[in-house]
């Protein structure tokens, strides 16, 4: 049964999907926007850890759930075998109206200049498809502004000598340091490093109609009780919906991108919240469905003319997939440093973010989200006990006199590190799942033991009588991070959309998500993908005439 | 949802208590598991309690973590049941043919050297050639932590025995925070 035509039909609510919606409804285009699961609220859940995007021990409470979605990765013996999304090689985000910013832990990083020229910066790579972007941090500036003003970011750059040039300042004032960041900010100093507060998509005062943060323990991981935490679901859909011009269907699962006999987008199939087959007819298609299901879509998209999946003649949907590789160090200490306040991250530096000897790119230090309970019993010296009598005396004496500082490596892209489509497994409507597979480039592992080493020293200056490295394993990972498998470019033969994230082989076929990353920053990525969502939107309403683009 | 209207949700809850009468009045061990039999509770409870012992503070068992897992098992983690039983199953085997007598009954260095050799894939014999014996243990391992510093309300932690021992104020109240920060 096909819906009413509109002029845009948007996959996927989350940071991208939610901010075009908004940009295109509040310039007079019909919209749809679809989301494979639905609205939630904090009080679901009641502070549960074990129900937390942060550890999904028992359900990813935010989508998407285990009955439903299947993926497939290799099983070791030249085999693939069968995840489900709250198993950690799934590389699940979320699915609901937000997407992963309605539990997210908000950290709003602009990427460097350095970022979008990798290549001119540290030169071809033996292994990896490291480009630069087709674009340059000072295309993007005014866009990443507009992210930080209609979503809202807390922060003060002026303390960051490595913060990237901006126009404006932060639209709210950063946070004080808790505990941590107190103890952390000297000693920081002392090394002749720059610490600052980390810049945070989350009230430090009424910000829009919204309450400041309450510093609840259970941050990140959880919806939060009073919006102090900023994503699409409580800023740009409910200005999208308000217009009258967006229509947000929950519950619905898009499986196929129809394409013309012209090799044009006239729309998509979906089933709708009772398992019902329907078509959306529309004038533009719009993926922001996230790296790793974008990528599925367009893989699942065959026609004639696209004998590959839509718009992948090319033959580069699905590859490059990123993540980051994150890595850290775990300091004890004689004191007590919990203060029982979330987020907690709340102290960064981007010392070692570029320009390390010998190292390819690199990554913040921050210190780590609060922990809880449950996920604290993995983090444990090399060599320690799992489990008896001194897993419970370590988990007593330490739980609160601990400091971890983690950052995101910057990886290079790998062609192979990639998702394609599996022949044989299909979800619950019968959609063909995704495979995921592909090795971290092994200079990514060089840099997250260099990085590590400078968080065990900081902890060290900070006081700590015992740390230990946290280094990640090779298999790649798709996760929160996921980006990098519809790249934007200007060669048609080696990236799937051009500048504005137009599908380089179907005009109005576009991209606003994580895909589009080239690299993907030694940086959390979501303001960078919603500035990206912004910078997509702005050419789409230049462009576009109402019937094709100028 | 089935569409049952009220005097038929009475009728079938009547019929099910009837049922239940019946079946304990026939049966004189009446499973008290919504997964486990008896004897596997039994052996899983004594490995978990090797897992978190008890000290000065309640160990897996005194907080009830059997009951998380025997919930879980029919429920988010129900796609384990083969690799509980089975482990469960194998562990008893390989405890009979290496000792000659069932796991409960070691003494707890004996207990805690084999569930290492569990741990380590090095535990002898015939019972383990289909699975890793470490893929058994990672497993209740990781169900047990779940289980003992998870909310109460997921069967485990019971009186939140964990929370107290960490010195971790629950229920948290929503704002607490927000008169309670300097």
């Amino acid at each position: 049964m096909a819906n009413k035509k509109v002029n845009a039909v948007i996959i996927g609510a989350g940071a991208g999907g939610g901010i075009v919606a908004k940009e295109l409804a509040t310039a007079g285009f019909s919209v749809v926007l679809l989301e494979r699961g639905r609205w939630h609220t904090f009080n679901e859940y009641n502070n549960d850890e074990l129900i937390s995007q942060r550890s999904n021990a028992l359900t990813c409470p935010f989508g998407p759930d285990n009955e439903k979605y299947r993926r497939t990765v290799p099983d070791g013996k030249g085999g693939w075998r069968v995840v489900v999304p709250n198993e950690w090689p799934y590389g699940n985000n979320a699915g609901c109206v937000g997407g992963g910013t309605l539990s997210y832990g908000a950290m709003a990083w602009r990427f460097m200049p350095e970022d979008f020229a990798m290549k001119k910066t540290y030169g071809h790579v033996e292994g990896s498809t490291l480009e630069d972007w087709p674009l340059s941090y000072d295309d993007l500036e005014s866009f990443y502004e507009k992210a930080e003003y209609e979503i809202g970011v807390s922060g003060d750059p002026s303390l960051n000598p490595f913060a990237p040039a901006r126009q404006k300042p932060y639209p709210m004032p950063p946070f004080p340091y808790n505990r941590e960041g107190n103890m952390l900010e000297p000693s920081a100093r002392r090394l002749g490093l720059h610490p600052f507060p980390i810049p945070m998509l989350r009230n430090s005062v009424f910000y829009q109609g919204r309450s400041p943060c309450i510093h609840m323990r259970t941050c990140i991981g959880y919806a939060c009780p009073v919006n102090a935490k900023a994503g699409s679901q409580n800023t740009v859909i409910p200005v999208a919906l308000k217009t009258g011009n967006c229509r947000l269907l929950t519950n619905c699962k898009v499986s196929e991108i129809i394409i013309d006999e012209r090799g044009r987008a006239s729309g998509i199939r979906y089933f709708d919240a009772q398992d019902k087959a329907k078509t959306q007819p529309a004038d533009l298609v719009i993926l922001c469905a996230g790296a790793t299901e974008t990528a599925r879509l367009l893989l699942n998209s065959k026609s004639n003319l696209f004998p590959n999946g839509a718009a992948n003649n090319s033959g580069w949907v699905g590859h490059n997939l990123q993540g980051h590789a994150y890595c850290g160090a775990i300091g004890l200490f004689g004191e007590e440093v919990y203060d029982d306040a979330g987020p907690g991250a709340c102290i960064a530096i981007n010392d070692f973010n570029h320009h390390n000897p010998g190292i390819l790119g690199g990554g913040l230090l921050a210190n780590e989200f609060i922990r809880q309970p449950y996920l604290f019993t993995g983090l444990r010296p090399p060599g320690h006990a799992r489990w008896g009598k001194e897993h419970k005396v370590f988990q007593r004496d330490y739980f609160k006199k601990h400091i971890s500082v983690v950052g995101p490596i910057q990886e290079m892209p790998v062609f192979t590190n990639q998702v394609t489509i599996d022949p044989a497994v299909k979800d619950y409507w019968g959609i063909p799942v995704l495979r995921i597979s592909g090795y971290r480039h092994e200079k990514d592992l060089e840099g997250c033991d260099f990085l590590a080493s400078k968080a065990e020293m900081w902890l060290r200056e900070t006081g700590a009588h015992t740390t230990w490295k946290m280094i990640p394993g090779k298999e790649t990972g798709a996760g929160q991070h996921q980006a990098g498998t519809c790249r934007m470019g200007n060669d048609p033969k080696t990236s799937v959309t051009n500048t504005h994230g137009q599908a380089h082989e179907i005009d109005n076929l576009f991209v606003a998500d994580g895909s589009l990353h080239v690299t993907n920053g030694g940086f959390n990525p979501v303001l960078t993908i919603m500035a990206l969502a912004y910078w997509v939107s702005a050419y789409i309403k230049k462009e576009w005439n109402g019937t094709r683009f100028k | 949802m089935t569409d049952y209207s009220r005097r038929d949700f009475v009728r079938i809850a009547a019929a099910g208590a009837g049922g239940l009468f019946f079946v304990s009045s026939c049966i004189s061990k009446q499973s008290r598991w919504f997964f486990f039999t008896d004897e596997e509770a039994s052996l899983a409870e004594s490995i978990i309690a090797c897992l978190i012992p008890a000290d000065d503070f309640p160990g897996a068992k005194e907080a009830g973590v059997i009951h998380f897992l025997d919930r879980q098992l029919v429920g988010y983690h129900r796609r384990f049941q083969n690799l509980y039983r089975n482990g469960l199953a194998n562990t008893r085997k390989s405890c009979l043919q290496q000792f000659g007598k069932c796991f409960n009954d070691l003494a707890d260095e004996q207990k805690i050297l084999f569930l290492k050799s569990l741990e380590d894939n090095t535990v002898p014999g015939e019972p383990w050639k289909d699975m890793a014996s470490s893929d058994f243990f990672n497993l209740i391992l990781d169900h047990t932590m779940q289980g003992f510093y998870g909310s109460p309300r997921h069967g485990g932690n019971k009186d939140y025995a964990s929370y107290r021992m960490l010195q971790l104020d629950y229920p948290l109240i929503i704002g607490r925070h927000k008169y309670e920060t300097d």
